[in-house]
């Protein structure tokens, strides 16, 4: 990046010192600004879910006599006052506890730590599939401007939206798995190399990288074919939205007058696009792959369920439906941290590419 | 017209939330003497080239959009069957039967007719979306103007609360506002209500921030300075001055929702958080139910919802950013262009008036949020 920003006008910053003092403030504030993002967030899910009554009653209510409804209640500590219950939640929360499950007593941190591997796993498959769709289409498109692949593109980037993310991969699984039968359609490995990955000494909870450890080649192949679909499913999601920012931006540089005089020096159309229009035309896609996290999580959730990749949103989804509000809370919590420490990470790196950002 | 395509996914923009950047408008990371996004310079080139695609796409989004309200009109008489209808005389339609004579799309898991099911979900589809919108932006309307207004704390807490509720997925949101609604019990309680709450839950945050920061750009004019001098109370000048002068953007915001609306309410159902069955039909459970069906090979239950989804969205959104391209100044020079569209435009949805006398309709819409 730094090689980037030297041969860029306009790009020299105030004398060193000076800089480095301000770009390290600025961190530290927008570091600090997590906080009160998180705790906006939680705060509104703590007090919206306890509006509708106490986790116990909602998960049991009607399986259990009152007398045995608040014995529960009792042990959880859901009787006292609620914004003694508040105040500890959010004390747990800041040593990393996020209390336990009703229905199925697990601790929420273990299910957050078991669970958000998938999701991480997922996640990074399908910013794999955005950025390598994403970005040479809308190269693509860019080149091609107003003719007839860009206006296919940008009908495809429509379809691409209105088809919920769900619907498509439905329609994947039907296409590829049940009638071409070329791929798995539901879970991460197949059973038998799940259990073969997690009798590993040592468990990452990335089926890819345990897969990879273990050196078995049958493994490393069954992890990758359940893969691609979910993987592919939510990665359109992110490409589309990639695809139309690469046209846009590269659209903008191409149109720059040093493309101009590279084009006058004699540099090859190929080259002139891949290497001095493409560069620039990308720092801001760096920004919007953050930005999209949140986008993500929402659709990780909707894939996870339809191909029962039993990562976070799968698990989100069945405690929804048992009920179980620590659960949930805990799973939202999560999604919050994320969403805001990766915002901070988009904006950083903004800060490092573009000086303007900071003082 | 690509920058148009960028906004129904709103969190999209490149740049940075403006608030957290410290350094105000200055803050795009596109480099510094080379704009990121130079849409104004070659816009009017492109639209002279791209004129007649627009028009195609103006026309496919009106009629799809059309035959979306009035097959939601008239469900009664095309449905062959109820939404919640199994049996016909003493028959049952039977559980996931083929494609037939009877039923042109088969029958569902539980024994629905799958094609009355997806008629009879316009009309579902069409009052969430109403309800949704109108709600979330009474709600994010009036926050964004008396916090605009007032100023102070309470804004301080109202935008923080509404950039973290920005910042989430807003299914989400949804999710949570949906069981919050029907009580952690059951969804039954409520039904088309609580799904609509739901959804508008999702929207309140962006109708907040972009009256908010109008708001706080009106409140500076003179004419509101001239209201206050002559004794006119805070409640009066927010309703007669401020509000109309602030709310000129949204119908367009408003358009580009709804299929945003649909996609949401599609999700809150797929996770079985929308509408009961029996209730009324919803694409989104329905396409939540045929899963199973999918991995059995049953194609039938998956895919008329699912495509009635696409159509709905597709319609809504041509129709939306078609209505959005009017709406901008820029086009309207043009004479062939804005003759060409706005008579259809304004016949086909009387919310989004080419005629408002926003300066530049869509940059409004972006430059206001990022105020906030």
């Amino acid at each position: 990046m730094s090689v980037l920003i030297q041969d860029l006008p306009g790009a020299v910053g105030p004398a060193g010192g000076t800089r480095d003092l301000g770009f390290a403030r600025y961190l530290a504030i927008r570091f600090l600004l997590i906080i009160p993002t998180v705790l906006a967030l939680v705060s509104v899910v703590f007090f919206l879910m306890r509006a509708t009554g106490d986790p116990i009653t909602i998960a049991f209510g009607d399986r259990l006599t009152p007398a045995q409804l608040q014995v529960k209640l009792h042990q959880a500590g859901y009787d006292r006052p609620l914004l003694t219950q508040y105040l500890e939640y959010l004390r747990g929360l800041a040593t990393g506890d996020f209390g336990r499950t009703a229905t199925d007593d697990q601790a929420v941190s273990t299910v957050l730590r078991t669970y958000g591997a998938a999701t991480a796993e997922l996640a990074g498959y399908a910013l794999l599939v955005a950025v390598a769709v994403g970005v040479p289409l809308g190269m693509v498109a860019a080149v091609y401007r107003d003719r007839a692949p860009d206006v296919a593109l940008r009908l495809l980037a429509i379809f691409n939206y209105a088809t919920p993310v769900f619907f498509l991969g439905l329609l994947f699984k039907l296409v590829f798995s049940v009638w071409l039968g070329w791929l798995p359609a539901s879970g991460r490995a197949s059973i038998d190399v799940q259990l073969e990955l997690r009798n590993q000494s040592s468990t990452t909870g990335l089926y890819l990288v345990d897969a990879l450890r273990s050196g078995d080649g049958a493994a490393i192949v069954d992890v990758l074919e359940h893969a691609v679909l979910p993987g592919l499913t939510l990665g359109l999601l992110v490409a589309g939205v990639l695809m139309r920012l690469v046209r846009t931006n590269l659209i903008g540089t191409l149109s720059a007058d040093y493309v101009e005089s590279a084009r006058s020096r004699g540099v090859s159309r190929f080259r002139l696009v891949t290497r001095h229009a493409t560069r620039p035309a990308l720092i801001p896609v760096v920004t919007v792959l953050g930005l999209q996290v949140a986008g993500l999580l929402g659709g990780a959730v909707l894939t996870e369920t339809t191909f029962e990749w039993k990562g976070l949103g799968y698990e989100l989804a069945h405690y929804l439906s048992a009920r179980d509000f620590p659960a949930v809370q805990g799973i939202v919590a999560l999604f919050a941290i994320v969403v805001a420490v990766t915002n901070f990470l988009v904006d950083a790196v903004a800060a490092v590419i573009d000086p303007r950002v900071r003082y | 017209m690509d920058e148009v395509l960028i906004r129904p996914t709103p969190p999209v923009r490149p740049e940075p939330r403006r608030r957290w950047t410290l350094a105000g408008r200055s803050a795009r990371p596109g480099l510094p003497g080379r704009p990121a996004r130079p849409t104004r310079p070659t816009r009017p080139a492109r639209l002279a080239r791209g004129t007649g695609l627009q028009r195609a796409m103006l026309l496919t989004g009106a009629v799809l959009t059309g035959l979306f309200l009035l097959t939601a009109v008239f469900a009664p008489l095309l449905a062959p069957y109820g939404h919640a209808q199994m049996h016909s005389g003493d028959v049952l339609f039977g559980s996931q039967q083929h494609p037939s004579r009877a039923h042109l799309l088969g029958t569902t898991i539980a024994g629905y007719d799958v094609l009355s099911r997806v008629i009879w979900g316009t009309r579902t589809a069409i009052a969430i979306i109403v309800a949704a919108l109108a709600l979330s932006a009474v709600a994010g309307v009036l926050l964004g103007l008396v916090s605009g207004y007032l100023g102070g704390a309470l804004d301080r807490v109202l935008v923080g609360v509404a950039d973290a509720m920005y910042a989430f997925p807003s299914l989400l949101l949804a999710i949570i506002m949906s069981i919050v609604i029907s009580g952690g019990q059951s969804s039954l309680v409520g039904g088309l209500g609580a799904a609509a709450c739901a959804v508008a839950v999702a929207f309140v945050p962006q109708y907040f921030r972009v009256v908010r920061a109008e708001a706080v750009r009106v409140k500076a004019e003179p004419f509101v300075e001239a209201a206050r001098v002559i004794g006119t109370g805070p409640w009066r000048i927010m309703t007669r001055h401020v509000l109309r002068n602030s709310v000129r953007t949204l119908p367009l915001i408003l358009t580009l929702n709804a299929s945003e609306a649909i996609l949401t309410l599609a999700g809150l159902g797929f996770l079985g958080f929308g509408v009961e069955p029996n209730a009324a039909a919803e694409w989104g459970y329905d396409l939540n139910r045929s899963v199973a069906d999918v991995t059995s090979g049953i194609w039938w239950t998956a895919v008329p919802p699912g495509l009635a989804i696409v159509l709905t969205v597709l319609g809504t959104t041509l129709l939306g950013e078609s209505l959005t391209d009017l709406a901008d100044p820029r086009l309207r020079r043009r004479p062939a262009a804005a003759g060409a569209g706005s008579g259809a435009g304004s016949g086909t949805d009387p919310g989004a008036d080419p005629g408002a006398d926003s300066g530049s309709g869509p940059d409004l819409v972006e430059e206001g949020g990022q105020d906030a």
